[in-house]
């Protein structure tokens, strides 16, 4: 929903760095963001290819690596992997505990660009 | 032909937005200000909680009031009913609000006459959680009619926040919820959250509610001086 403020923040910085490599295109660009984030890579595409028309970015392709929802448990150190489509709760399973601590899934940066 | 080369970049996408809002935060230590995030789903009860907290606080704290649900001013006028100054920012039906229009805000408020800001965040349980305001806590609230499984749907939202007030609890004998399953469901996501109870209609927990910001205001106030 909020995919266009984000893709304008994109925007802005791809170009931003491209212009201090002196690029004449940008080709790719490739964006890491958690799955706690909930974008849809479709809708950045779209709204980017709209946005960046008669910029050196126009026709970049982008990328979304998404990593996923991984807690470690702060009661037996267990790490695990939860799907928030299919849990039911989100306790240890192996301890059952509740106090867990984030590791990943809640990335949101752009990793790289590609530039000619 | 032209090099093709890759660049490192690892840069946070919202980081102009960040460094707004840390700005902000700066601005608002000059003035001695702090500033609380309210959001919630639209009917949760972030006008309602304003305003009981405004009727609370307002003979020793003096409070303004952002209003950012929505282009109406039926939330802003509840406000000023109460002897509060409040900005309605014309969102135009965005869904959340981000650091520059708090600045906006904050740039139509008189700063040095006032020791509480609540932003009032448009109803929405998704896109404002992805974005700093500015402010120093974030607070949000889930009522009982609409579930205790919103933990599952919405993890970011109540990952994010300092604070979750369970409001309209005075309908826990007809709605299906169970507190204890929601509990579980929210502190995996987020240990260190404080909890609250309470209903805007009957009264009960909003003195714990005061008495957390009240709490908040101090530690800040506190760090200044």
């Amino acid at each position: 929903m909020h995919e266009l403020s984000v893709t304008e923040s994109i925007l802005s910085i791809v170009l931003k760095h491209a212009q201090t490599h002196k690029a004449e295109k940008v080709l790719a660009i490739n964006l890491k963001i958690g799955e706690l984030s909930e974008l849809v890579g479709d809708c950045i595409q779209q709204y980017f290819d709209y946005l960046s028309k008669g910029t050196i970015a126009e026709g970049a392709i982008i990328d979304v690596e998404t990593s996923p929802i991984i807690f470690q448990c702060k009661e037996c150190a267990h790490t695990f992997e939860v799907s928030f489509k299919d849990s039911k709760d989100f306790a240890c399973p192996r301890c059952k505990g509740i106090k867990s601590s984030l590791i990943s899934g809640r990335e949101f940066y752009i990793k790289d660009i590609t530039i000619s | 032909m032209a090099d093709i080369r890759l660049i490192e970049i690892k840069e946070d996408i919202l980081s102009d937005n960040k460094n707004l809002a840390d700005e902000i935060r700066d601005m608002l230590r000059v003035h001695n200000v702090f500033m609380l995030n309210l959001m919630a789903s639209p009917g949760g009860g972030k006008t309602s909680l304003i305003v009981n907290t405004i009727r609370r606080m307002k003979d020793t704290c003096r409070i303004g009031v952002i209003e950012g649900d929505i282009d109406s001013m039926v939330d802003a006028e509840k406000v000023v009913q109460e002897g509060i100054p409040a900005v309605q920012l014309k969102t135009g039906g965005f869904c959340h609000l981000d650091a520059t229009m708090i600045k906006m805000a904050l740039d139509e408020m008189d700063l040095k006459n006032l020791d509480l800001v609540i932003i009032e965040n448009i109803g929405n349980l998704v896109c404002p959680a992805e974005f700093d305001t500015g402010a120093h806590k974030n607070a949000m609230i889930l009522s009982v009619p609409e579930g205790d499984d919103k933990p599952l749907k919405y993890p970011l939202i109540f990952s994010v926040c300092d604070i979750l007030v369970v409001n309209k609890i005075d309908y826990l004998g007809v709605a299906d919820f169970d507190m204890s399953a929601m509990k579980k469901r929210v502190i995996p996501l987020n240990p260190g959250i404080t909890i609250i109870e309470a209903s805007c209609k009957t009264g009960e927990g909003i003195e714990k509610w005061t008495r957390w910001l009240a709490d908040e205001m101090n530690t800040y106030q506190r760090a200044v001086t």
